[in-house]
């Protein structure tokens, strides 16, 4: 933790994206999070994904729920608004933000406490509305804030300093994939090479976008017996596929990994590249994602990559055919019927 | 046998029914018969939490003098529940009127010397309707009593084939059907019951263009016309009629005529808890917002009531109070959710509650509330009840002035960011205590800020700092007193004569009240009103109860919340007050009023007389 202010200058070479930002632009307060913490690396993944789609910083909205996933937000993308709501109820608050402005970017950055447990009903049912959302959950399989209770995402059998954890793990990949999301990934905080272009996939998605993100604890759940600590995931980590994302303005780029190559056109344009290494996984087959989820936990393998995608996906405000205008830029010529209609209304209740 | 009540355009109607028979709508049907000829109704459901099988009924009080609080007893009761046949029996006042299917002769059951019977063989009369299956005669047996009860009271036919003729608008087929039916019944009791029954409908000019709306609907309305384009909900009585309007009047006045597009989004929630998340969300980003709900959903709310006040956010809730605590009585009126609401959530926290009258005051505060909201940047609630929810109460047409502009509050824009404004989130610019806000996505580089219900200092930024914690909350103090001048204003009528006494009084209290205040009136007792329509309470209500040596406070709740709220907020001896309590989940009639104000006055007057 600490509490030197950030310097301003940057290397006069840094960078510039197609809108003339360099990352800096994209970075927000210092963290005040643990040194290693997982959690910063997601941060920086974001500001990453975010400078080489060249997004106008100020068009994103982030908003999180408690604990310390949820204190990220204020680590990156210092120019968006941010909204630190109430515990577990985050999914709510975008939704009704998400309603009120269809333009903006929304990213929902949660944790496991959050999502998995007080909050696990709103993250049903945002995912099943499909808000058209990018849904981190940081999920390190412990309360950090009350230093060290075990989450519902902590595998059974894990050890805290004080107990064991007996009760089965909520898996929200697998929850995702059941309850409709779209586009349904687990990644790695450690992992910046998978990590950004999932996150850049995501942000282009036209839905609900619900990515798990393995970020170990180094307090409280990075010791050999956890299965969310950094060593137990690079051994058993099981990358379904390796993916490139790319913006519709962008030149298509040779992709050099090793395997079969398959394009995949999104809504908006983009298409995201998949490289192959896990042989035959089909990443546009629900039922078949859930099997080999299921398959590859028994086996003790975390499974990472873009584990299922829906081309054409519709989000809430399809659903609720709502007009093309942000819902809160109409003023009273649009929205006020006036006292002629209401003497019409009256008329009808005589 | 005692003499038969006999009276014109003044006397209560009540059917009991079986829900889910098909009775509601031939009810309300009455009511508008009796409506069409200038005589002012006042109609209550008294429901069951139940879908089909268990007694409900109907109360119809007909009052050609426009008195619409509920009265109390009956003068004729229509029966048609063998379930509750005798405690319906039992209501009946002396020398009132039975009507009853005498398809069966009355062998057991129940009947009394001092009341007049008027039998009518629906059943039988249903049966010889042809072409229709069982379901059909079952419904139509409802339109044969219209029928019969139009004869016996002698409304105009025409009255009743127009409404009848608008309500099945298209299907000429059904329009046929019913009309016989009406006809069934209406020869039946012109053949057989001539002259037996005493009360009339006579023609009468007291309704003038009044409309019949309940109050759920007129707020859906009026969330329209206030420019609510956000609603999420979940279903709970007796709410969910708030929302369904609103959904219903915006797909008649929200779509986009070019594209068909909605300019509304209404989302049936998970929870009261998502509901008000997705309300507060909303709000946050610039749309007005709102949702609808009653006791339980107040109390599942309460976490992002806090927030919404500390963050310092625009929404707008309505609660729609039922008997309470806990589950209570679901279907049942009272106004018990006044400190609930006042004090929302943990920590030091004050709400702005406002209390709307009758249906068309429903409108307007309801639309009013979403200018408040966003004035404010603060939760509104919109403290109705069941009875002027669910009830079509009879008021003045509603009324919009088309020069009004919404009142959106202090939104910096990307112009006055680009001016150089310095933006402080939580910073007092004006000295009304009121900060300005800025909308996501406003500006490349300016105007940014994590809204959070941590504490944070005027720039919004994080801190832990005792003096920098206490001016926030001092500011939120000073918003308060700031918002005491912008809530409706109590509404005071003194009496003619000098009053020692004073009566406050809020929401569905107002038509009994009103008719209290003229019988204790005609009796030489005098008093002062207040109507008290929100929450910060403005000065006048301190100064009337200084200019009276003793105020009733007339509540439809146990506790007499509304005077605690008052003793709290504006330091009143509790000793000044008087309460008269109602709360067994019916509303409050003017008899109960009366009774209780006349019996304390008469006293004192006895006691300054010896």
């Amino acid at each position: 933790m600490t509490y030197i202010a950030k310097p301003k200058f940057h290397h006069p070479a840094l960078k510039n994206n197609a809108l003339g930002f360099t990352r800096r632009d994209y970075e927000g307060r210092i963290s005040t999070l643990c040194a290693g913490c997982g959690h910063d690396s997601i941060s920086a993944a974001l500001i990453e994904a975010c400078f080489e789609l060249s997004i106008e910083p100020h068009r994103v909205a982030k908003l999180s729920g408690i604990g310390c996933s949820s204190k990220t937000p204020d680590y990156f993308l210092g120019q968006s608004h941010g909204f630190n709501s109430v515990h577990g109820r985050m999914p709510s608050v975008l939704t009704g933000a998400n309603l009120a402005n269809r333009d903006l970017i929304y990213l929902g950055v949660s944790g496991d406490g959050d999502s998995a447990s007080i909050g696990l009903g709103q993250f049903a049912h945002c995912v099943r509305r499909g808000v058209n959302m990018v849904y981190i959950c940081e999920n390190n399989g412990v309360y950090g804030l009350t230093k060290g209770q075990f989450s519902a995402t902590a595998d059974k059998g894990s050890r805290s300093k004080t107990a064991v954890n007996s009760d089965s793990p909520i898996d929200l990949v697998s929850l995702a994939l059941i309850l409709g999301a779209t586009f349904v990934a687990r990644s790695f905080s450690g992992d910046k090479t998978q990590l950004v272009p999932l996150l850049k996939a995501a942000i282009a998605h036209q839905g609900s976008a619900v990515i798990d993100v393995v970020s170990p604890c180094v307090q409280f759940n990075n010791s050999p017996a956890s299965t969310k600590s950094y060593d137990f995931v690079r051994e058993h980590n099981e990358a379904v596929n390796r993916i490139d994302f790319i913006a519709p303005r962008e030149e298509i780029r040779v992709d050099y990994a090793p395997g079969t190559v398959e394009t995949v056109t999104q809504h908006d344009g983009s298409t995201i590249r998949l490289s192959k290494i896990a042989a035959d996984y089909n990443p546009r087959d629900r039922v078949a994602a859930m099997t080999y989820l299921q398959s590859r936990h028994a086996a003790g393998e975390v499974v990472t990559g873009l584990l299922y995608l829906e081309d054409d996906s519709e989000d809430l405000h399809a659903h609720l055919n709502t007009v093309k205008t942000p819902l809160n830029r109409l003023d009273e010529k649009e929205l006020c019927p006036g006292s002629k209609a209401l003497d019409a209304i009256n008329a009808g209740y005589r | 046998m005692r003499e038969a009540i006999t009276s014109t355009n003044d006397f209560v109607v009540k059917f009991a029914n079986v829900n889910g028979s098909g009775s509601a709508s031939a009810n309300e049907l009455f009511a508008r018969c009796v409506l069409r000829m200038g005589v002012p109704v006042a109609s209550r459901n008294i429901f069951p939490s139940n879908i089909q099988g268990l007694p409900t009924w109907y109360e119809v009080r007909v009052s050609g003098e426009g008195w619409l609080g509920r009265r109390g007893g009956v003068d004729l009761m229509v029966a048609m529940n063998p379930q509750t046949w005798d405690r319906d029996i039992a209501e009946i006042d002396t020398g009132g009127y039975l009507f009853y299917d005498s398809t069966k002769p009355l062998t057991t059951q129940k009947t009394r010397e001092d009341i007049t019977l008027l039998g009518v063989p629906l059943t039988q009369l249903s049966n010889t309707l042809e072409g229709t299956i069982p379901r059909e005669r079952q419904l139509l047996k409802n339109v044969i009593y219209l029928g019969a009860l139009s004869a016996l009271l002698g409304f105009e036919p025409k009255v009743v084939e127009e409404l009848i003729a608008a309500q099945f608008k298209g299907k000429d087929k059904l329009i046929g059907l019913n009309m016989k039916a009406v006809e069934l019944g209406h020869s039946y009791a012109t053949k057989n019951l001539a002259g037996k029954c005493r009360l009339s409908v006579k023609r009468s000019d007291k309704v003038g263009n009044r409309i019949f709306i309940g109050g759920n609907d007129a707020a859906g309305l009026g969330a329209v016309y206030g420019g609510a384009t956000v609603c999420a909900w979940y279903p709970i009585t007796p709410s969910t009629s708030l929302a369904e309007a609103f959904t219903a009047h915006c797909k008649k006045l929200r779509v986009d005529p070019a594209s068909k597009e909605n300019k509304f989004a209404i989302v049936q929630a998970e929870d009261e808890i998502a509901a008000i998340g997705i309300a507060i969300g909303a709000g946050w980003n610039g749309a007005r917002s709102f949702t609808a709900t009653s006791g339980p959903g107040i109390s599942l709310m309460q976490e992002f009531f806090g927030l919404a006040y500390f963050a310092e956010i625009p929404a707008v809730v309505f609660d729609i109070q039922r008997g309470g605590p806990s589950t209570g009585m679901p279907t049942r009126t009272q106004q018990s959710d006044l400190l609930l609401a006042a004090y929302a959530s943990h920590g030091d926290t004050k709400h702005v509650l406002l209390f709307p009258e009758d249906p068309r005051e429903s409108f307007e505060f309801a639309a009013e509330s979403f200018d408040l909201a966003e004035r404010l940047q603060t939760p509104i609630f919109v403290m109705m009840d069941l009875d002027i929810g669910m009830n079509d109460w009879l008021c003045e047409p509603l009324t919009w002035d088309d020069s009004r502009a919404y009142d959106r509050g202090k939104i910096m824009t990307r112009d006055m960011l680009d001016a150089g404004k310095d933006f402080g989130r939580y910073l007092d610019v004006d000295g009304d205590a009121i900060p300005y806000r800025t909308l996501p996505g406003v500006h490349p580089t300016r105007g940014a800020y994590f809204t959070r219900g941590t504490s944070r200092d005027r720039y919004a930024r994080y801190s832990e700092e005792g003096a920098v914690y206490v001016d926030n909350m001092q500011r939120l103090v000073r918003k308060f007193e700031t918002a005491k001048a912008m809530v409706p204003k109590p509404v005071r009528r003194d009496a003619k004569a000098k009053a020692r006494y004073g009566v406050i009084y809020y929401g569905s209290t107002a038509p009994a009240m009103n008719e209290a205040l003229a019988a204790l009136e005609a009796r030489g007792l005098h008093l002062d009103t207040l109507r008290v329509r929100a929450f910060p309470f403005s000065d006048d209500v301190v100064d009337f109860i200084n200019a009276h040596d003793q105020v009733f406070l007339v509540e439809q709740n146990r506790d007499a919340q509304l005077q605690k709220l008052i003793v709290n907020e504006c330091a009143i001896d509790p000793a000044r007050f008087i309460s008269i309590l109602h709360y067994d989940g019916t509303p409050i009639t003017a008899r109960f009023i009366t009774g209780a104000i006349a019996e304390r006055m008469e006293v004192t007057r006895k006691e300054a007389a010896e």
